[in-house]
């Protein structure tokens, strides 16, 4: 283990170490801490320059709900998860069918197929922008949740395979040989025999993509422009444009958009970073 | 396969049901300002439209007034609303070019907006075509803190001279003259406006925006010039460059800065931050080249039907309503600012009144920079007058800079 | 068709003899499956990802304001860039952001030293440092627009407490792209953080131990053992944190839209200014932005690839 465990030094550093921990902690997660303080406060002690003291009054509940009254976040928050889960969804299925296909058969076209979706899954999204929106709007789906769901799912499967493709392709080869000399169909060996061994990395990408689409800001300011499918990202936007001044209100609706992705990596924390940092180990 | 298609399909179907279009019978309108004022204001005239025509299912969307200005573009082709809020002058011009506004004149002509909207008919013409239907304008001029004026024995001043010595006493005295917040980079167009109506007067501002002087006229630069002596000597407030307009109101709300080049809209949040009418009070820009007739900055602020707007009908109801005389009273008086129609009656606000009688004696009406000229010079200025007022010695760079972009745009 | 045939052919592709009892269908099905799984997500893709950046570089070569028609004008929008001080502003920033987005790859590596030990508790600070990276950037931009103010942000307080004026981080040409390429940096070194971490997890003991015999301490191990070891999270922290400073367009778009004045503009948030903002809608101009972003990316995306197609081989 590098460095050197700290249970082996004298009893100095390990007091130093126990001490500094919390200290670089609050130090790291001072800008949050701030901004929670802030969403807390009257909105008195900022423009009298309380800002990082203790505040004059404790305001959460009426802070948060003056959010959902004064404003369309509730409706934003509800947005957010119509157009995520049905990305994960589409995305993380279909990514299992292309995964699948391009590390079980050794077709000539499976290595460059595969570059294709690596080398797309790392587009700047601006050379998209265009045309992307251009097709939206002949097609009617501009400034509709289901545009959006569709054209985040088409681009995350670059990602999506990639992750699939490498999760597959290190499963033991020899189980879906076997398979197939007892007769077993294509299809069912994929259903009946690979699917519920990727489930881990089925779930390790679910709580991936929920994160990343959750916290989309540029699609949704290009595909949406109304209340009605506004995601709370962009919905922040707009609450900062309306609660000008008011950073204890702003403070309190970025919160409540940070709130789900936050709760997802908690509650699957070790899917979230074994997929997160899948092929940081091989190789 | 089939299976997972057939899942994929109905997670598809679910997800297209879920956003659900406006049927026709609605009537949806888009508007572009959620501050408390002018949010209550148009609340209260769509629930006047509502009980006068129970049949008609309004649907409002309000949005904050710079994300509306770069939506617009977008749901205009793409998901158009049945009305929306927008503005007058050239600031209309690429819409009604691309057939996106659809022509009122019809409107203008049963209902005799021709005479009643006179005033502001010109500004929403194009083609001998009027493309929309104002509910209000307002003055713009010097805001000023009265108390903090009287407490430093400075009379309200009449010309430049007057406004430099006024400048220089407040600044002495640990007052900054001017707050502005140049974030969002409109406000710096309004001191710009100003100084440039003043020295050079209306035709000169007319030919600038229109393409047909170059920022690098001696007449222009005179300007610049005359902006200078307030840059450099630090008669604005520091950190403009990160404040918005509201932003920018807290220094002259704790009277750290006594006055402010703004629309009258501004008037209501002063108010909100605790200022009474004995602190606040108005003056008309000052005069500058001695001689030159004053004109002033008015911008109205009209609604448009988009030509893909669904429930046109419903639509040309909504605005022959609002250019009734007793909703443009009620509503103008709300929001602090003046009706278009001229049988409305100005509220008696000192405001309104001064503002009324400012306008209304004026020898000509600007819109606003961002709104005569066309929106990409506009914004190339813009940004050129908050580097100048950040960087005034760069100003022959800017100029030069924004005449590059003139001659591209009016080509 | 017997199921030895079958293995055979899975292996060798197509090679197999065809035993012709079967319909063509089913002798043919390892050919075909492959297609059937792909069909679906290839099409999408094609549609939304590949397809768009062709079209894109089309639409470079013409003058469109996104309502009328589109007007062919060849190399005209390349050559106008060559000439806006704009475009030279965003692309200088951008290389600013390559260059200190760089800086996560260390300080990640950095913690993730500090934090690998086995405290009561470190699990929990772990996840805790990694927290930033959960957050949306729209959230992160807020927070630290609103620390930099001047007026009633923390650094504002930070430098009334030294009795200095604190600088308008937000509203000052030469601070304002590191002030926002430092509130990007939190979240990315949460990520290399992240990906040291499990790095170190299956650092090999053995060469540890046998690093230690042979007098290896502090910096020399980490140098010559422990690092060649981490390659393979050093490579994904790097290739992360290149795309993430190109992507750089969130941060811009809440904390200052690119000003003051233009100067903290980069070529992503540039390019949807001048094609879909308030002040102008040139798709053309903007897609010719969008072209040179995305030629800078593909040097990446080659590398990328090319790391992987010798992987692949060996």
């Amino acid at each position: 283990m590098f460095p050197k465990p700290i249970e082996k030094s004298s009893a100095g550093v390990r007091r130093g170490y126990q001490v500094l921990l919390p200290i670089a902690l609050f130090i790291w997660l001072l800008p949050l801490l701030a901004i929670f303080l802030t969403s807390i406060r009257p909105a008195i002690d900022i423009n009298s320059g309380n800002v990082f003291g203790v505040p004059s009054d404790f305001l959460l509940i009426e802070n948060y709900k003056a959010v959902f009254v004064q404003s369309k976040a509730g409706m934003y928050l509800w947005n957010s998860v119509r157009i995520t889960i049905p990305t994960v969804i589409f995305a993380v299925g279909l990514s299992c069918l292309t995964g699948y296909a391009l590390s079980v058969y050794r077709f000539k076209w499976a290595v460059p197929l595969f570059f294709v979706f690596v080398a797309g899954n790392f587009v700047p999204f601006q050379i998209l922008m265009v045309p992307v929106r251009d097709l939206s709007v002949n097609t009617g789906l501009y400034n509709t949740v289901t545009g959006l769901v569709l054209f985040h799912s088409a681009f995350q499967l670059g990602f999506c395979t990639l992750f699939m493709r490498n999760f597959i392709k290190a499963l033991p080869y020899e189980l879906i040989e076997s398979a197939r000399i007892d007769g077993v169909g294509e299809f069912k060996i994929f259903w009946y025999l690979v699917l519920p061994l990727v489930k881990p990395a089925i779930a390790a990408l679910s709580v991936l993509i929920f994160t990343f689409i959750w916290n989309d800001f540029f699609w949704a300011t290009v595909l949406i422009q109304g209340d009605h499918a506004l995601p709370i990202t962009a919905g922040v936007r707009a609450l900062n444009g309306q609660f000008v001044s008011q950073w204890q209100l702003v403070s309190a609706a970025s919160l409540l958009a940070a709130v789900p992705p936050v709760v997802m990596f908690f509650a699957m924390q070790k899917h979230f970073i074994a997929g997160l940092t899948l092929g940081a180990t091989k190789g | 396969m089939f299976n997972t298609l057939k899942k994929s399909a109905a997670a598809l179907a679910i997800a297209s049901l879920i956003s659900a279009p406006a049927i026709a019978g609605d009537l949806v309108i888009n508007f572009d300002d959620p501050n408390p004022a002018p949010k209550e204001g148009f609340e209260t005239a769509v629930e006047k439209f509502k009980a006068a025509n129970p049949d008609i299912n309004v649907i409002v969307n309000i949005t904050d007034r710079e994300a509306h200005k770069t939506a617009i573009r977008n749901f205009l082709s793409a998901d158009a609303p049945d009305v929306t809020s927008w503005y007058p002058g050239n600031r209309m011009a690429p819409f009604v070019n691309a057939g996106q506004f659809e022509d009122v004149s019809d409107l203008w002509e049963s209902e005799g907006f021709n005479e009643s909207l006179a005033s502001t008919s010109s500004a929403m013409t194009i083609d001998g075509k009027q493309w929309g239907v104002p509910y209000t304008y307002y003055q713009w001029g010097i805001y000023y803190r009265k108390d903090v004026f009287e407490a430093q024995g400075i009379d309200v001043p009449a010309n430049w001279e007057e406004l430099l010595a006024a400048s220089a006493k407040l600044k002495e005295a640990g007052v900054t003259p001017f707050t502005i917040g140049t974030k969002y980079l409109w406000t710096a167009a309004g001191v710009f406006d100003y100084l440039n109506l003043r020295t050079n007067g209306y035709d000169v501002h007319n030919d600038l925006t229109a393409g047909k002087i170059k920022y690098t006229d001696p007449r222009i630069v005179d300007v610049f010039e005359k902006w200078k002596q307030l840059v450099e000597p630090g008669y604005f407030v520091e950190n403009h460059a990160t404040m918005s307009w509201q932003e920018a109101l807290a220094p002259f709300v704790a009277g750290e800065a006594a006055m402010y080049v703004m629309g009258n809209f501004s008037v209501a949040a002063m108010r909100d931050a605790g200022l009474t009418d004995d602190q606040i009070d108005y003056f008309p820009f000052p005069e500058i080249t001695p001689g030159v007739p004053r004109a002033e900055e008015a911008p109205a602020d009209a609604f448009f039907i988009p030509t893909n707007a669904k429930n046109k009908e419903d639509a040309r109801k909504f605005l022959a309503f609002i250019a009734q005389p007793d909703v443009q009273t009620e509503w103008n008086a709300t929001i602090g600012q003046l009706p278009i129609n001229k049988n409305a009656s100005v509220g008696d606000d000192k405001f309104l009144q001064k503002g009324f009688e400012t306008v209304s004696t004026a020898s000509g009406l600007a819109q606003f920079f961002d709104r005569d000229a066309p929106a990409e010079m506009a914004k190339a200025g813009m940004e050129g007058f908050q580097e100048f007022m950040v960087k005034p010695d760069r100003l022959d760079a800017i100029l030069k800079r924004l005449d590059k972009v003139q001659e591209r745009v009016y080509k | 068709m017997s199921s030895t045939d079958s293995a055979e052919l899975a292996l060798n592709n197509s090679s197999g003899p065809p035993s012709g009892q079967r319909s063509w269908l089913h002798r043919n099905r390892i050919k075909l499956a492959p297609w059937l799984f792909l069909l679906p997500g290839l099409i999408f893709f094609f549609i939304y990802v590949i397809a768009p950046i062709f079209q894109s570089i089309w639409i470079s070569f013409y003058e469109w304001d996104g309502l009328s028609d589109k007007e062919w004008v060849g190399f005209a929008n390349y050559v106008e860039l060559m000439d806006d001080d704009r475009f030279y502003t965003s692309l200088v920033n951008n290389v600013w952001w390559l260059l200190l987005y760089m800086l996560a790859v260390p300080a990640g590596l950095g913690i993730a030293l500090f934090l690998n030990q086995t405290v009561t508790g470190i699990r929990l600070y772990k996840s805790l440092f990694f927290f930033p990276f959960v957050i949306s950037q729209v959230v992160v931009g807020l927070i630290f627009s609103w620390f930099y103010n001047p007026d009633f942000g923390i650094v504002g307080i930070v430098w009334e407490f030294f009795g200095a004026t604190p600088p308008a981080i937000l509203a000052d040409e030469d601070l304002v792209t590191f002030g926002i390429i430092f509130a990007g940096l939190w979240p990315q070194i949460a990520y290399c953080m992240i990906l040291y971490l499990t790095g170190l997890n299956n650092v090999s003991p053995d060469q540890v131990e046998a690093g230690r015999l042979d007098n290896a301490k502090g910096w020399k191990m980490l140098w010559y053992v422990i690092l060649p070891q981490l390659k393979p999270a050093t490579f994904i922290a790097v290739v992360v944190t290149v795309i993430g400073a190109l992507r750089s367009f969130d941060l811009i778009a809440i904390m200052t839209q690119g000003g003051p004045y233009g100067s903290s503009n980069v070529l992503a948030y540039y390019m949807f200014e001048t094609a879909l903002s308030e002040y102008g809608f040139r798709m053309g101009y903007g897609s010719a932005i969008a072209t040179v972003l995305f030629l800078i990316m593909l040097v990446y995306i080659s590398f990328f690839l090319w790391r992987m197609y010798q992987d692949e081989r060996g």
